[in-house]
C-alpha cells in the first residue's frame, strides 16, 4: 500500500467536493448543475492538459470525482482521434465512458429487482 | 400585503432564513468525499498489485465503487450518508451511481420500460449529455490544431 | 339577509356543526409529540400497496370511512365528499372515493386544502344544498418527494428552509344535526405572491397569504387576535411561523400569544431534524382532526381560528423561473 498516494488521494478528492459544497450553500445550485459542470470542466481541463499531472498527483483523488469522469471522457477522444481520425471526435468519448455508464446501469436495474425505496 | 413591498418581504425573509452551515458542510464533504476517493485509491493500488495494467486498473476502480453505491443504495444506506455528505457524496462516482440506481427503484411501479427505463437517467442525464457535448467540442479542437501543428 | 359580511368573509345563521373527525398518520409523525393525537399510526408506508400513490389514497381511504364510522353514517349517505391532495390530478382523493359511491367534489388548494374543504362543505350544509358532508385530504412524504423532488433513495442535502411532507390524512364531517363544535365564519383567501421562487422554503412563500386572509378576516368580523384563544396556522413552519407574526404586527395585529402552526406542532424540531417542520395537505389536517377538534370539543379552547396555507406552484413552473403563488384560507371553530 502506497500509504502516500492514498492521503494525496483522500486530500485532492475531499477537497474538490468541499469546493463544490461552497457553490451548493453558497448559489443554491441544484446537484444536476453541480455534476454537469464538474464533467465539463474535467473535460475542458483535460484538453488543456491542467489534469493530466492532477491524476498523476494525486490518483483515485482526481479520477474519482466526476471531474475526473470528464477527463476521461476526453482521453478517449484523444485516443479516438489517434486511431480514427475525425470519426474518434464522435466515438472516443463514451467509449471511454462506457465502464462507468454500463456498470450503472447494470446496477441500477438489478438494485430495482431486488428492492424497493423506503422512507428515509 | 399592502404594508409591506416583494423586495422589502424578501430582504425580511432571507434574513430570518437559517444559512446553510457552511464550515460544517464543507468539513463533511471534505472528509466523505475524501474517504471516498481514498477507498478509489487503495482499490486502484489493490488492483495493480493483481498485475493489472493502469487502463484496466481505473475502469475497474471505477465500476466497484459503483457497484458498492449501489448496495449502499438499495439498503438505503447511502441517502443517509449524504444527508451530511452531501458534495461529498454527490460529486464522487458514486453519486453519479446513486442517481442512475435510485431513480430505477423509485420508478418500478410505472413497469420496466416507461418507469425504471425512462427515469433511470432522469437526474444523470444531464451529465452524459453535456458531458458528451463538451467532449466532442475538445475533440474538434484537440483534431484541428493537432492537425495545424503537424 | 346577506350572509356575507365584510369582503372576503361568510358568517353561518345556520352553523353547521361537526359531527365526526378522524385523522391517522405516518411512522414520522408516529415518532413526534403528537402521535398520541392520532386515531391510528400506520408503520409501514405502504399500507399494504404496490406504490406511494396507491398508499396514500388506501390512507386517505381509511381516513374517510373511520371519520364515517364515528358519526354513525353510510358513505353512501353522505350528500358530498370535498377532497384533494397534493398529487397530480387528485389521485389520492379520486381513487380512493370511488369506492365509497357518494357525490364527490375534487378540489386543489395545496396544503390549504383542509381549510378550503370546510369553508365550501360549511356553505353547503348552511346553505341547506347538503345535510351530510364530509371533506378530507391526505398527504404521503414519499409520492410528494418523487413529485416535487428527488427519488426516495437519492442523496441529497435538505437545506435549513426544507420543510418535511407529514404521511397523514383528516376527515371532518359537518351536519346539520346540533353538535358540540360549530362553524361560525369562513374566510376566503386571495392569491399572495411575494416573489419567493425557492420551493425549498415555502414558509416564506405562504406567510403572506397567511397574514393577508387573517387581516382580512379581523377587518371583515371587527375581531382581534385575542378574541381566540387559538389561531392556527397549517404548514409555515418555523420559519413561516415568525415571518407570519412579524407581517402582522406590521398590519397592527398582535398573534404571538395565541398563535401556533401544525408544522411547528407535529414534529420534534431538533431531535427529529425536521429543519423548518412539517408540511402537506395531511399536516394542518391531521393535527386539526387528531388534536385541535378534541380540545374544542372538551372545551379547552372555546374558540378557534384555522387557517390552513397552500402554496400552488409545481416543479415545472419553479423549473421556468417563476415565484410561489401561496394562499391561506381562514375558518372558524366554536364550542357551542
Amino acid at each position: 500500500m502506497d500509504i502516500m498516494m492514498i492521503l494525496k488521494a483522500f486530500l485532492v478528492g475531499g477537497l474538490i467536493c468541499a469546493i463544490c459544497q461552497v457553490f451548493i450553500d453558497k448559489t443554491k445550485a441544484t446537484p444536476a448543475r453541480i455534476l454537469v459542470t464538474l464533467v465539463c470542466v474535467g473535460v475542458v481541463l483535460g484538453l488543456i492538459g491542467a489534469y493530466e499531472p492532477l491524476v498523476k498527483f494525486a490518483g483515485a483523488g482526481a479520477t474519482v470525482p466526476l471531474s475526473g469522469f470528464g477527463y476521461t471522457m476526453f482521453k478517449g477522444v484523444k485516443k479516438a482521434i489517434g486511431e480514427f481520425g475525425l470519426l474518434g471526435v464522435l466515438t472516443g468519448g463514451f467509449t471511454a465512458g462506457a465502464a462507468g455508464i454500463s456498470a450503472a446501469i447494470i446496477a441500477g436495474l438489478i438494485t430495482a429487482v431486488l428492492t424497493k425505496p423506503k422512507i428515509k | 400585503m399592502s404594508n409591506v413591498g416583494k423586495k422589502e418581504y424578501q430582504a425580511m425573509a432571507n434574513a430570518r432564513a437559517k444559512k446553510s452551515p457552511l464550515g460544517k458542510d464543507c468539513l463533511f464533504a471534505f472528509l466523505i468525499g475524501g474517504a471516498i476517493c481514498a477507498i478509489g485509491q487503495i482499490l486502484l493500488d489493490l488492483y495493480k498489485r493483481f498485475g493489472l495494467s493502469n487502463d484496466i486498473a481505473l475502469p475497474l476502480v471505477s465500476i466497484t465503487l459503483v457497484a458498492i453505491s449501489a448496495i449502499l443504495t438499495g439498503f438505503k444506506v447511502y441517502g443517509k450518508i449524504a444527508k451530511y455528505g452531501g458534495a461529498g457524496t454527490l460529486v464522487p462516482i458514486t453519486g453519479f451511481a446513486n442517481s442512475i440506481v435510485s431513480p430505477a427503484m423509485e420508478y418500478k411501479p410505472e413497469g420496466w420500460i416507461l418507469g425504471v427505463g425512462v427515469k433511470m437517467f432522469s437526474i444523470a442525464g444531464p451529465v452524459l449529455v453535456y458531458g458528451g457535448l463538451t467532449s466532442v467540442i475538445a475533440g474538434l479542437i484537440y483534431y484541428f490544431i493537432k492537425g495545424a501543428s503537424m | 339577509m346577506s350572509k356575507r359580511v365584510g369582503t372576503q368573509t361568510v358568517a353561518f345563521y345556520n352553523p353547521p356543526y361537526v359531527k365526526s373527525y378522524a385523522a391517522i398518520a405516518g411512522p414520522k409523525e408516529a415518532e413526534g409529540p403528537m402521535a398520541s393525537c392520532f386515531d391510528a399510526l400506520i408503520d409501514d408506508e405502504y399500507l399494504g400497496q404496490d406504490s406511494f400513490e396507491a398508499a396514500e389514497s388506501m390512507l386517505l381511504k381509511n381516513t374517510i370511512e373511520l371519520a364515517f364510522k364515528k358519526a354513525n353514517i353510510n358513505t353512501q349517505d353522505s350528500n358530498y365528499i370535498i377532497s384533494g391532495d397534493l398529487l397530480n390530478q387528485c389521485v389520492s382523493s379520486a381513487y380512493c372515493i370511488r369506492d365509497l359511491s357518494a357525490p364527490y367534489i375534487g378540489i386543489y388548494g395545496a396544503c390549504s386544502t383542509m381549510a378550503e374543504g370546510l369553508m365550501l362543505s360549511a356553505m353547503l350544509v348552511d346553505g341547506e344544498f347538503a345535510d351530510v358532508c364530509a371533506n378530507a385530504t391526505s398527504s404521503h412524504f414519499c409520492c410528494a418527494e418523487r413529485q416535487y423532488r428527488f427519488p426516495l433513495e437519492y442523496g441529497s442535502l435538505r437545506t435549513p428552509t426544507s420543510q418535511w411532507t407529514v404521511t397523514g390524512s383528516g376527515c371532518v364531517i359537518l351536519t346539520r344535526d346540533q353538535n358540540i363544535i360549530k362553524v361560525t365564519h369562513a374566510t376566503a383567501g386571495k392569491i399572495i405572491d411575494m416573489g419567493i421562487k425557492d420551493a425549498n422554503n415555502m414558509g416564506s412563500a405562504m406567510a403572506p397569504a397567511f397574514a393577508d386572509t387573517l387581516a382580512a378576516h379581523f377587518k371583515d368580523t371587527g375581531r382581534q387576535p385575542s378574541d381566540y384563544d387559538l389561531i392556527l396556522s397549517g404548514d409555515l413552519g418555523k420559519l413561516g411561523k415568525e415571518l407570519a407574526i412579524e407581517l402582522l404586527k406590521k398590519e397592527g395585529y398582535d398573534i404571538s400569544g395565541n398563535y401556533n402552526d401544525c408544522g411547528v406542532m407535529i414534529y420534534d424540531l431538533e431531535e427529529q431534524d425536521m429543519h423548518c417542520g412539517g408540511s402537506g395537505c395531511g399536516c394542518s389536517a391531521a393535527v386539526l382532526c387528531g388534536d385541535i377538534l378534541k380540545k374544542i370539543e372538551d372545551g379547552t379552547f372555546n374558540r378557534v381560528l384555522f387557517a390552513a396555507t397552500g402554496a400552488l406552484m409545481s416543479p415545472e413552473m419553479s423549473k421556468q423561473g417563476e415565484s410561489i403563488p401561496s394562499i391561506s384560507h381562514a375558518i372558524v371553530f366554536e364550542h357551542a
